[in-house]
């Protein structure tokens, strides 16, 4: 695939470089505004100040913004609140949509395809964010945590993408321990999932970005704004630029009287990033293998 | 454990109600669809059988790791299909009782997923019905009044609803002109580039905006075109006025679309890769030999192999005309202004959750909501008008 087929004309230098240079320009287009981000962040008052704002040039090395972020202010305990909503909610998304794919992936299986129409209309047929959010109030979860995890802990997309993973092992992989007496969560547990790694970790990194990311959930469900996650905080202090009333971190400047720091404001932004930065390359490689294959056929 | 196998295979036989020779006759054209997991999609369906043995030989000799079992699969995958369950109609159904024996503990593993879905998918669905009440939260579903078809007429009725309702479709035709396309040249773009180390870095690049939040997306937007941006600090320590893209109503439009450019199309490009990796290199080495140049072959060969999928991919779009995502729009309505701003999903929420008129929200929802279902399937059955395959096969 390296090696150009011997029938195919060598592309002119033009060509070459125009293709050269596109690509050049949207991986700079992608990375840029991130860079910024990150080196702002990084740097001392006066450079921020120097520059009039967004530091482009290094100049000077501070970690001064993010000690004051995590000295226990709502931006420690957002963050907190964040990882622990992903962490939990990943877990009962990967394991209820491991578990349904499997339970729907056997040709034939009784009623699997009443079940699967079900999870399929779903996609067609969104409830609708009203009698979603009245049912959460009525369930007694506003300003619970659980709130940002069950009404979507189930997508029914990872869910077929998942199935039909599933289904292309060869049937005759559990079928053979079946024959030995095997119980089917002892098939899954024992030869289906170990056989399933590259898509267990795309369909994890999918439901733990939501995760991550969830910001309408919050919006709807939680008005007690010491429980935060962090794009709710961020939103307000970077994006709106409020100051973060409850915050320890940031107050100790006169009652808010004082424009947000920009430094402080990069470093969240930083905060909000850096778990997708450092996750996404493991998982990164299994794109093409895992997940495409299901969306296309699923 | 392949000792297991090839024991496992005849006994599988003995229960198969047709015979070995069935099963054997059925394997070969399976072949290239078992093993062949990396190329999507198959091939196209008249070349198939044809193409099949040149395929699976292909495959089997490339991967190294799955040679071994690839060989034995032909086989075994025939046999193991009919012992395994019922596939299609050679199944003869059996009573219920044995089938809920052998399968309770595959539906009780669906248990969790569909009783999640029951209850925050179906039960909310139902909730509905208060759109058809004067729903007060302190009475409750059962006790509020019904008034019949009174929101749905004073929605249609509501100026904002429409506005909202045009702001809406006016973004989607936009990205349609402007957002559509670019995926399909990126990928064609990428799949161009011949070292595949290059490749993949660029790919990983572009894939990763993705995965931020909306929150994220806006924010940095913000920090190079806002008010206090990079752009309009350059102008400023410059001498010139700042300028600040993010709270103008007219370039709103511009502005909402660079951002899903930026966050999504390079992951939209996954399905296109796909694609593009299923289309058969001899059309193009044929196509070559006739004199076809780089051009001709992309128009000839290249774009026909994508039609199905962005005819697909047009269709889901279509149907999600009124669905243009809440958060960016949440987001970003307060700096620009409820004009530009107001999407149907804002307008539901600020309809409601702010002022409380709750039967008035699920109203708009639920038209929004059903609007939606007939527009996918209405776009549906255009696509299969003129013969591509849809979002689901035709039965």
């Amino acid at each position: 695939m390296s090696t150009r087929p011997v029938w195919e004309e060598r592309p002119s230098l033009p060509g070459r470089l125009t293709k050269g240079l596109t690509l050049s320009l949207i991986a700079l287009i992608v990375l840029f505004p991130i860079y910024i981000v990150v080196l702002t962040s990084l740097s001392p008052a006066d450079a921020v100040n120097e520059a009039g704002g967004l530091v482009v040039v290094p100049d000077g090395f501070s970690l001064a913004a993010y000690r004051e972020l995590f000295s226990g202010g709502v931006v420690t305990q957002s963050v907190l609140v964040s990882l622990g909503v992903t962490a939990v909610g990943t877990v009962v998304s990967l394991v209820c949509t491991v578990l349904a794919a499997y339970g729907l992936s056997r040709p034939g299986s009784m009623l699997h395809r009443p079940l699967l129409f079900m999870i399929l209309l779903t996609f067609l047929f969104t409830p609708g964010m009203i009698p979603s959010y009245l049912l959460v109030k009525s369930l007694g979860l506003i300003d619970s945590y659980w709130s940002l995890i069950l009404p979507g802990a189930i997508n029914a997309f990872n869910l077929v993408v998942m199935r039909a993973f599933f289904m292309n092992i060869p049937e005759e992989v559990p079928d053979s321990a079946r024959i030995d007496g095997a119980s089917e969560f002892r098939i899954l547990t024992r030869i289906v999932l170990p056989m399933s790694k590259g898509v267990i970790a795309v369909i994890g990194l999918f439901y733990a970005v939501g995760y991550w990311n969830a910001f309408f959930n919050a919006i709807l469900y939680l008005n007690d704004n010491a429980k935060w996650p962090l794009q709710l905080v961020m939103r307000q202090y970077v994006q709106q630029g409020q100051s973060l009333t409850l915050s320890s971190a940031v107050d100790t400047s006169s009652a808010g009287a004082l424009p947000p720091n920009l430094a402080i404001q990069m470093a969240i932004v930083v905060l909000a990033l850096l778990p997708v930065l450092f996750v996404y390359p493991f998982v990164q490689r299994h794109f093409t293998k895992g997940v495409i294959i299901g969306a296309v056929k699923g | 454990m392949p000792e297991n196998r090839t024991d496992s295979v005849p006994a599988g036989d003995l229960t198969s109600p047709a015979g070995p020779g069935a099963a054997a006759r059925t394997a070969p054209p399976e072949t290239p669809e078992a093993p062949e997991t990396s190329a999507p999609a198959g091939s196209p369906g008249s070349v198939a059988p044809a193409a099949a043995p040149r395929t699976g030989d292909k495959t089997g000799a490339g991967r190294t790791g799955d040679g071994k079992t690839g060989g034995g699969r032909a086989r075994a995958g025939g046999a193991s299909r009919i012992g395994g369950g019922a596939p299609g109609r050679r199944a003869r159904p059996r009573p219920l009782r044995q089938r809920l024996l052998r399968d309770w503990q595959l539906l009780l593993m669906t248990v969790p997923a569909v009783g999640l879905l029951a209850v925050f998918h179906y039960i909310p669905m139902l909730g509905n019905v208060i759109a058809f009440q004067d729903y007060s939260p302190h009475v409750g579903i059962t006790d509020s009044p019904w008034i019949g078809l009174t929101n749905f007429q004073w929605l249609l009725t509501d100026q904002s609803f429409w506005d909202a309702t045009l702001n809406t479709l006016t973004i989607t035709a936009f990205q349609l002109v402007f957002y559509f396309p670019i995926p399909i040249f990126l990928a064609i773009l990428l799949d161009s580039v011949m070292s595949p180390r290059i490749r993949l870095f660029v790919q990983s690049i572009v894939y990763m905006p993705h995965f931020f939040s909306w929150v994220l997306v806006v924010t940095l937007f913000q920090q190079i075109l806002g008010g206090a941006g990079l752009i309009s600090q350059m102008l400023r320590n410059n001498g010139y006025d700042g300028i600040d893209i993010m709270t103008n109503p007219d370039t709103f439009l511009l502005l909402v679309t660079a951002e899903s450019v930026w966050k999504d199309a390079g992951w939209g490009t996954i399905i296109f890769l796909a694609a593009l990796a299923a289309i058969s290199p001899n059309l193009y080495e044929a196509a070559a030999v006739d004199g076809a140049n780089r051009w001709r072959r992309m128009w000839h060969i290249t774009l026909p192999g994508l039609r199905p999928v962005i005819v697909l991919l047009l269709i889901l779009r279509l149907g999600d005309a009124l669905n243009v995502g809440f958060e960016q729009f949440f987001l970003q309505r307060d700096a620009v202004g409820r004009e530009a701003a107001e999407v149907l999903d804002t307008f539901i929420f600020w309809r409601t959750l702010v002022t409380g008129e709750w039967s008035y929200g699920a109203a708009a929802g639920l038209v929004k909501g059903v609007v939606g279902l007939v527009l996918i399937l209405v776009a549906n059955k255009v696509a299969h008008r003129f013969g591509e395959q849809g979002i689901y096969k035709r039965s």
